[in-house]
């Protein structure tokens, strides 16, 4: 029981990240934004008014941003732009992508890319936080998509001891059945066609992951709302902390890859070590031109 | 035939046959020999010599895994249930309690949380495995490279081969046990092979799981296989193999002192039983270490096995690799005749071509005595250089296998390179086939110049790296003669003979029956033999020695160098140190 | 060596004296022995000596280490770590690992440093049989056969040889009962057998896992479900039959489906297929035709999805054509249809066997 404490400890200090208080806040800027265009407008104060104007910067600044980073392949609109080859655009349309998009790819320093036609790596994050959400709002302004999820949508807290312990256990069965197919069981990565390749997942922050499973990264399907509940990629996230923080049971992992590693481990120390141990066995030791004092000394 | 009727009570009165008090380890020994009579046999091998090399070790690692992995083999089975019977898990494992699985995979789960060392002795039992096959490989190469599957040794060769299938048999059969995700997708990849079968193929599938795949039978079967019967003919085959090598004595390293007809090395009591017995223990002690640090086979994080879940890198033990590489890159044929599915997709990588090249390993032997004709007994080892073609040979069954191997990672070998599964298999269809070319060309050279290179070493010594200048300003390098210890070493190997078959006809111009078969056979030897650089013959050697004496006075007169000279035909010995045995 | 024409001039394990050689060279013989410093250095003996004690005393600890390892570290639910890894299997593994090691190396260094050194030599004997038991053997042979008179009588030899040779169809015939064929367990309302699957006109597609129905409109483009029958996952609302065990994993094994949706005009309908899609909504089975692992690598860009097993990869847009790897046909696609609820529903089994090939497969499309 108590390694299950541990765990769900880790888990909440884990997704504690520094960005988490720009999340929230940005969220609450989304949702009061939205409701604001629901509500009547005599119903909200002189606050509001604040709100929105900050909004409508956001989104201002946001489109700045766009214009000069992202819309030499993405359009002066975002509308995308024409094929490059059968299948592929330079830049997709990113009218309903929404905020969550924005965030995961320009967050994760995928965006913006050198090479249209190659898979975007995780990098260096080129730009800021306030930069960010500035240009997430621009795009989510465009069409409705996804939001950026607050922290509640993929945190295990508020939930009993024995919920946690399901929604991990449900959470694997979940991650074995739509993701160890291209990520491995280990969340190591795997190859995709024509020199593809499904990311590690080890180490990356559950906003990110949540975002990717929402909006389907470069070649990722995506396992939106109505594909994958909330709850079911909430689950997902808990079982991906679980396995990152839990000890090795068994030693070194050696990369999480699978028999391939350990053949070359078994090769490399198992019979290299083995052939070591084999020359020094049958090695001559050292000679000396002495003979012993005894001729049948050493005899026998 | 006598008997000793000494120590034959010749009466039923109760004096002793044997009067004299025997010393305390006598005692024993003589107790047990009066019943077993052991002294007869035993003094013929207690002392039996073994040459020292540590290449000759390599069968010793194969053998002493195998004692590993029936001790913990041993030690898995207290626990393991082989059965596919439903649980739900209530182990320590939290992520999946609750979950169903079989009773295997509960069962191995426990071995691995809740029974102390049961992790340590199944990852134990995991590298001993891994280090069986790979011990048993390295030790075929050794055999075939120096020769030691000429006449007598055959039919251990044909022994060792067996073993080998067994071994690696023994390996799936193992690891498709704990019925986690990893084994499973494996079994059932093994179920689309059996179904690729012509005629029968869907009936020994069905036979197989007793029923539907995956039914309930299939694990239980595996085991019986994996515990008894596999496990009893590996050590029937072992036992056999190391009969045939007492009898057959060791092979040894050509040298000085070592001829055919004598083995030279160390007694087995006490020196070999002591480094035998000692390589046991390390064999377990880096079995042990490497079972308590490195993770293998981690089941708890594939989960049970559910035929509607996968997981990347789904790759089946190293030994199993090949075949799955050759599998991989194969390409999608299938044909309909008459109605009927011929899988040539799954037939030829799997049924076809594995079949075919342990028959071709088995048969390398017969084929070698068959071109060469030599019907001798052979005990000294051959260096690989001196056999080029048949190194060749090897070296090229070696690429053809690192290369299916390799195939068989193309998606490991795709992330981690940067590089593209659909590339790496177009580039694998064609090296399959240019690759295993290509090194058999490469390493016959490559042998041939060695040789070459042992000829020069013979004829014109070993370059000292002393560059002198001449009276004219030449430059030149002084060589200077080998030991007469690494020269009789050198030359102490058989000239190759090209078999022809001018002499076919007989006296009134019949040809031979067969003589088609000889062309052909009488066409491999000089192929294998053509090229290869033979030593110099004892004039060769004379004349050059004479000629570098020449030499050397010439310029000892000329410049009154000092040191290393040369004196005709005592030869003095230079310190280069002998060749590595 | 090699007589022309007959390869059995020299008979096998004669005439030793072709194996001598002639050596450029004449063999040096055994060179004289050299003594190790252990031999003439009485200190040096005494040190090696202690060296090998030395071993086998760090064996001992390790050994009492291994115990104690035992004992105190916990495993289990509340089990003690140590830099990230389980503390009792690295422990306990170094400890026994030491304990073993220690033992082989001290014993070898007694072999090197202070056991007899002497090289001994050892004369071989050819691998055959004398000449004379040779002889003996082969006349005992032939005089059991003439014995037994099995040349004179062929009756009784060949009908030995029949009886014996036909031995062989029992042996054979009992293990018949390792399992039903196929023929004998198909069944198209059980959906055994397999040419079937579970799969039934009406029978609503399930997420799996979760076990619950999915709409046509909650897919989005891009998305990707994994998928089973509703009939794996029986509640009291579906009415489905209680499921468990070998049928359960047969049927798993046969009717995990992928759905993906993608724009309505990238799909190119097979032909018969026209009305198999709803709204962009496509359905296939998940086990490979190759040798039958579930795949579900997919590119919603490529509408390619790729199996993790040996790479076969085959585009859902195309109605899975293989465009890549070992795999020969198609994946099977399952018809859908939506219900009144906007579930989406099967509109039949499919029309074809799922997973690997096999010999009679055609024939039972």
């Amino acid at each position: 029981m108590r390694l299950l404490n541990r765990s769900a400890g880790r888990i909440s200090r884990h997704r504690r990240g520094p960005v988490a208080g720009l999340v929230v806040l940005l969220f609450g800027l989304l949702l009061t934004g939205g409701l604001y265009t629901v509500l009547d407008t005599a119903f909200v104060p002189a606050q509001a008014d604040e709100q929105t104007m900050s909004d409508e910067e956001l989104v201002a600044e946001g489109r700045e941003l766009f214009l000069v980073g992202c819309s030499s392949c993405h359009g002066q609109n975002a509308e995308g732009l024409a094929t490059v080859r059968e299948g592929q655009v330079k830049g997709p349309s990113l009218v309903g992508v929404g905020a969550a998009a924005v965030d995961f790819q320009v967050g994760t320093g995928r965006m913006p890319m050198a090479r249209p036609e190659q898979q975007a790596p995780r990098k260096g994050v080129v730009y800021n936080e306030e930069e960010i959400a500035a240009m997430a709002a621009y795009v989510a302004s465009l069409a409705p998509g996804p939001a950026i999820p607050s922290e509640e949508d993929y945190s295990l807290e508020g939930l009993s001891e024995e919920e946690r312990e399901e929604a991990i256990v449900r959470g694997g069965q979940i991650f074995l059945t739509n993701c160890t197919a291209c990520h491995n069981f280990n969340g190591s990565g795997g190859a995709m066609p024509r020199g593809g390749y499904a990311p590690n997942l080890k180490g990356v922050e559950d906003r990110y992951i949540y975002e990717a499973l929402l909006t389907g990264p470069q070649a990722m399907p995506n396992f939106s709302n109505g594909n994958l509940s909330p709850e079911a990629k909430r689950d997902v996230i808990a079982y991906l902390n679980t396995i990152e923080d839990q000890p090795e049971y068994g030693g070194f992992g050696m990369g999480g890859l699978g028999p391939v590693s350990e053949g070359l481990f078994a090769w490399l120390l198992g019979i290299g070590g083995l052939v070591g141990f084999a020359v020094w066995i049958a090695a001559h030791t050292t000679r000396t031109t002495r003979t012993p004092h005894l001729e049948e000394g050493a005899e026998a | 035939m006598s008997l000793d009727t000494s120590k034959v009570a010749s009466t039923n009165g109760s004096t002793p046959a044997t009067a004299s008090k025997p010393s305390k380890i006598g005692g024993v020994a003589g107790w047990a020999d009066d019943r077993l009579g052991l002294a007869t046999a035993m003094r013929k091998n207690l002392r039996k010599v073994f040459p020292d090399h540590w290449s000759f070790m390599l069968g010793e690692i194969a053998l002493w895994s195998f004692v590993v992995l029936l001790l913990s083999g041993v030690f898995l089975t207290l626990w393991f249930n082989p059965s596919m019977g439903e649980v739900h898990y209530e182990g320590s494992y939290d992520p999946l309690r609750g979950i169903e699985m079989s009773e295997a995979m509960a069962s191995t789960l426990n071995i691995s949380f809740d029974v102390r060392g049961g992790l340590l002795m199944r990852q134990m039992h995991h590298w001993a495995a891994m280090i069986f096959v790979a011990s048993m490989m390295v030790h075929l190469l050794r055999v075939y490279f120096t020769g030691a599957h000429r006449k007598p040794r055959e039919l251990n060769w044909v022994i060792g081969c067996l073993l080998l299938l067994l071994g690696t048999l023994e390996g799936f059969t193992g690891y498709s046990l704990p019925d986690d995700l990893l084994s499973g997708t494996g079994v059932r990849a093994a179920d689309g092979f059996l179904k690729a079968t012509p005629v029968v193929g869907s009936y020994m599938s069905f036979f197989l799981f007793g029923g539907e795949f995956p039914g309930d039978q299939i694990i239980p079967r595996l085991y019986i296989v994996h515990v008894l019967l596999i496990p009893g003919l590996l050590l029937g085959l072992i036992a056999a193999h190391m009969l045939l090598l007492v009898y057959h004595k060791h092979t040894q390293w050509p040298g000085p002192g070592r001829t055919e007809q004598n083995v030279v090395g160390f007694p087995m009591l006490p020196v070999y039983a002591a480094k035998a017995g000692g390589y046991f223990f390390i064999v377990f002690g880096v079995t042990a270490i490497m079972g308590g640090l490195l993770s293998i086979n981690p089941v708890w994080k594939f989960g049970p096995y559910d035929p509607t879940k996968v997981t990347a890198g789904s790759q089946p033990d190293w030994y199993m690799g090949w075949p799955d590489g050759l599998l991989r890159i194969m390409p999608g044929w299938e044909s309909v005749i008459f109605g009927y599915t011929i899988s040539w997709n799954v037939m030829i990588p799997i049924l076809i071509v594995p079949p075919l090249m342990l028959v071709v390993l088995m048969l390398l032997p017969f084929i070698e005595a068959w071109i060469t004709g030599d019907k001798r007994d052979h005990h000294l080892l051959q260096r690989p250089r001196n056999a080029p073609t048949r190194t060749a040979v090897m070296v090229s069954l070696m690429t053809f296998y690192g290369l299916a191997w390799a195939a068989g990672g193309n998606d490991l070998l795709a992330i981690t390179f940067d590089l593209s599964i659909n590339q790496i298999t177009y580039f694998m269809r064609v090296m399959i086939f240019v690759g295993p070319a290509i090194a058999f060309f490469i390493t016959r050279r490559w042998c041939i110049s060695l040789q070459r290179h042992d000829n020069e070493k013979l004829l014109h010594g070993y370059e000292t790296g002393v560059i002198m200048r001449s009276a004219e300003g030449g430059y030149t390098e002084r060589h200077l003669p080998i030991s007469e210890t690494s020269a009789y070493t050198l030359t102490a190997r058989d000239r190759d003979e090209i078999y022809s078959v001018d002499g076919d006809t007989d006296a009134n111009g019949v040809v031979a029956p067969g003589s088609r078969v000889q062309a052909l056979r009488a066409k491999l030897s000089k192929a294998s033999f053509g090229h290869n650089v033979q030593k110099p013959t004892a004039e060769e050697l004379a004349e050059a020695h004479a000629h570098a004496q020449h030499d050397h006075e010439l310029e000892a007169g000329d410049d009154h160098s000092t040191g290393h000279e040369l004196h005709g035909s005592t030869v003095q010995s230079v310190d280069e140190p002998p060749r590595a045995r | 060596m090699i007589e022309p024409g007959n390869d059995d001039a020299i008979a096998p394990g004669h005439d030793r004296s072709l194996a001598v050689r002639e050596e450029p060279i004449a063999n040096p013989g055994l060179p004289a022995h050299q003594w190790r410093p252990t031999d003439v250095d009485e200190r040096l003996e005494k040190r090696a000596e202690r060296q090998v004690a030395a071993m086998f005393v760090l064996s001992m600890i390790c050994g009492v280490l291994f115990v104690v390892a035992y004992f105190t570290l916990e495993i289990g639910d509340n089990f003690d770590t140590f830099i990230g890894l389980g503390a009792s299997t690295v422990a306990l593994g170094l400890t026994l690992g030491g304990a073993l090691l220690f033992i082989g190396i001290g014993i070898i260094q007694w072999a090197r440093k202070l056991m007899g050194d002497q090289e001994i030599v050892e004369m071989r004997h050819p691998a055959a049989s004398s000449a004379e038991d040779r002889e003996a053997t082969l006349a005992a042979l032939s005089l059991g056969a003439e014995e037994s008179g099995i040349g004179r009588r062929p009756l009784v030899r060949n009908t030995l040889l029949g009886s014996l040779g036909l031995l062989g169809l029992p042996a054979v015939v009992l293990l018949r009962d390792l399992g039903p064929s196929n023929a004998e367990v198909a069944n198209e309302e059980e959906g055994t057998g397999l040419q079937h699957t579970i799969w039934k006109p009406g029978m609503r597609l399930v997420r799996d896992v979760l076990g619950t129905p999915i709409k046509a409109s909650e897919i989005e483009i891009g998305d990707l479900v994994n998928a089973a029958p509703e009939a794996l996952f029986p509640t009291e609302e579906n009415g489905y039959e209680e499921i468990e065990g070998v049928p359960l994993q047969v049927q798993k094994a046969k009717g995990a489906i992928i759905i993906v949706k993608m724009e309505p005009d990238e799909i190119k309908p097979g032909k018969g297929r026209e009305d198999w899609t709803i709204d962009g909504v496509i359905c296939y089975s998940k086990i490979c035709t190759h040798v039958g692992c579930p795949i579900s690598l997919y590119e919603r860009t490529t509408h390619h999805v790729l199996c993790p097993c040996h790479q076969s990869t085959f585009d859902l847009a195309d109605s899975a054509k293989v465009v890549f790897g070992p795999a020969h046909r198609p994946l099977p696609q399952l018809p859908l249809a939506v219900d009144s609820e906007g579930y989406l529903i099967a509109q039949s089994d499919f029309t074809e066997p799922v997973g690997a090939s096999y010999w009679e497969r055609e024939k039972q499309k």
